[in-house]
């Protein structure tokens, strides 16, 4: 076994594991550590596929940003409540409904990587041409410029939904 | 196999040299810090421990390490052991990519300056975990005035370096530093302005110490912390100076580079500069208010970056490079 497959099945089962805990901790702010270190272990997994910026903006935007968010919510609840509140949202079959269908989107993605040539539009080769950042980003803003305009007018759209619905409850 | 052998052992040994150099320094920068705001207040400053009080932060270090260690009963144990761990730990690995010298680093990425951006957000987590795990409400205060003030403020560090990215083209630092033939402070006056604002913010130092401000919660998050794991918060904060004077001078004075010394003494003075700057700061400035704080951040400093990366991103179209 190669040194890069010792690590990655290191860091697969840390991410697994730490993925399971976070689903089964009762309390939220432990929960959303776990989510932190699953994170962080994908992350480190990111960077044995040669997708370093990949890692950085994975640890950087939902390990630093999107668990600190939460955890800035979650603190603000009181810590009895937060041990007696219901675990379940009651929406059971729509969550295996999910399940089921990410599966089947991993399992096609595999088979295709495994049996075709569509491994990737950015495999390690092209990093290694201009290094990963700037093939990311001569890549978004040529090839997938429509998709990533549509992205950024939807995440404005929430940003100005987020201020709307503050502004009415501070002048209410 | 003798190769693999040899890499790393060279890089064990850099990993060695950096990071007992930074910790001392860390250990002595508290030194410096009660020493150069003692002189600036007419005062001695540590003056018993040795000639001079030179070996005070080894008694400080002794005292902190043989106290009792409190964990309070309203708090979560494990959280709080964790969150100053995850403090330090997350402050000292952004050590492996500063560049020291054109050769000498730990480990050179070719994305160095969002390993430390992404890696320092991820450490400021330690600081709202404490706050939340010390189960009092001054700290739970202290971590959520951290979480805001973090969070504001990372944006406009991230922005203020993106002028200087650029112009150099690159995320490697080595790249950065070798694209500076004229620093880019010359270049980026406004990013290195804001950038030195945003990084006292980041690192809860005094004008933006809001989660500590010991003059309404005590101290903030680390109220409920002792001994040892109340070092560790020390150290972090400290060594989290030391990498944002490090990436100041690197991306702005141009790293290294500089007449007749050598690279590595250049390096060093440019960093300590910016030490200096921050321990100054804090004599010279009372607290800013909460609401003062946020309103710099998002009504002036905000606007300011952005228009300093599109005037940026405008010059470059038009003078050349891509």
């Amino acid at each position: 076994m190669s040194y890069t497959e010792i690590f990655f099945y290191i860091f697969a089962v840390l991410s697994i594991l730490f993925a399971l805990l976070t689903v089964t901790r009762r309390n939220a702010v432990h929960a959303a550590i776990c989510l932190l270190l699953t994170f962080f272990f994908i992350a480190c997994n990111y960077v044995l596929l040669e997708a370093e910026f990949l890692a950085a903006v994975q640890v950087l935007v939902y390990a630093g940003g999107v668990v600190g968010l939460m955890l800035y919510v979650i603190m603000l609840v009181r810590k009895d409540e937060a041990d007696e509140v219901r675990q379940s949202l009651g929406q059971r079959v729509i969550a295996v409904f999910i399940a089921i269908l990410f599966v089947l989107e991993i399992a096609f993605i595999s088979l295709l990587a495994y049996y075709g040539n569509y491994s990737g539009f950015l495999s390690s080769k092209m990093a290694q041409i201009g290094g990963n950042t700037e093939s990311i980003g001569a890549v978004l803003y040529t090839y997938f410029l429509l998709p990533f305009e549509v992205v950024s007018v939807l995440l404005l759209a929430a940003l100005v939904g987020a201020v709307v619905l503050a502004k009415n409850r501070i002048e209410r | 196999m003798d190769v693999l052998m040899s890499d790393i052992l060279t890089a064990l040994i850099r990993i060695i040299v950096v990071f007992a150099l930074a910790l001392l320094t860390v250990a002595y920068l508290t030194y410096l810090e009660r020493k150069v705001i003692g002189h600036m207040q007419v005062r001695m400053g540590p003056m018993r421990v040795g000639p001079h009080g030179l070996l005070q932060p080894i008694a400080d270090g002794l005292k902190l390490f043989f106290k009792e260690d409190i964990v309070p009963t309203e708090g979560y144990r494990l959280t709080f052991y964790f969150a100053p761990i995850l403090c330090l730990v997350c402050a000292l690995i952004l050590f492996a990519v500063i560049p020291f010298d054109a050769k000498f680093m730990i480990s050179r990425l070719n994305i160095g300056l969002l390993y430390i951006l992404s890696i320092a957000s991820v450490g400021v987590m330690g600081i709202i975990l404490a706050g939340w795990s010390s189960g009092s409400k001054y700290s739970l205060l202290g971590g959520l005035r951290s979480a805001a003030q973090i969070f504001s403020y990372e944006i406009f560090l991230g922005f203020s370096l993106m002028g200087p990215l650029m112009i150099a083209g690159s995320l490697d630092l080595v790249k950065i530093v070798e694209a500076q033939s004229v620093p880019f402070i010359v270049y980026q006056p406004v990013a290195f302005v804001i950038y030195l604002i945003a990084a006292l913010g980041e690192i809860n130092r005094v004008p933006f110490d809001l989660p500590e401000a010991e003059s309404e919660l005590v101290a903030g998050f680390h109220t409920e912390y002792s001994g040892m794991k109340f070092a560790y918060f020390f150290l972090a904060e400290y060594a989290n100076m030391i990498i944002v004077s490090a990436i100041a001078t690197i991306v702005f004075l141009a790293g290294w580079k500089g007449p007749i010394l050598p690279g590595w003494m250049w390096f060093l003075i440019k960093m300590f500069i910016f030490i200096y700057f921050f321990i100054w700061v804090r004599a010279t400035f009372p607290r800013y208010r909460y609401d003062q704080f946020m309103r710099i951040g998002w009504k002036i400093m905000l606007p300011l970056v952005l228009a300093n990366i599109f005037v940026t991103g405008v010059v470059i179209l038009f003078i050349g490079g891509y």
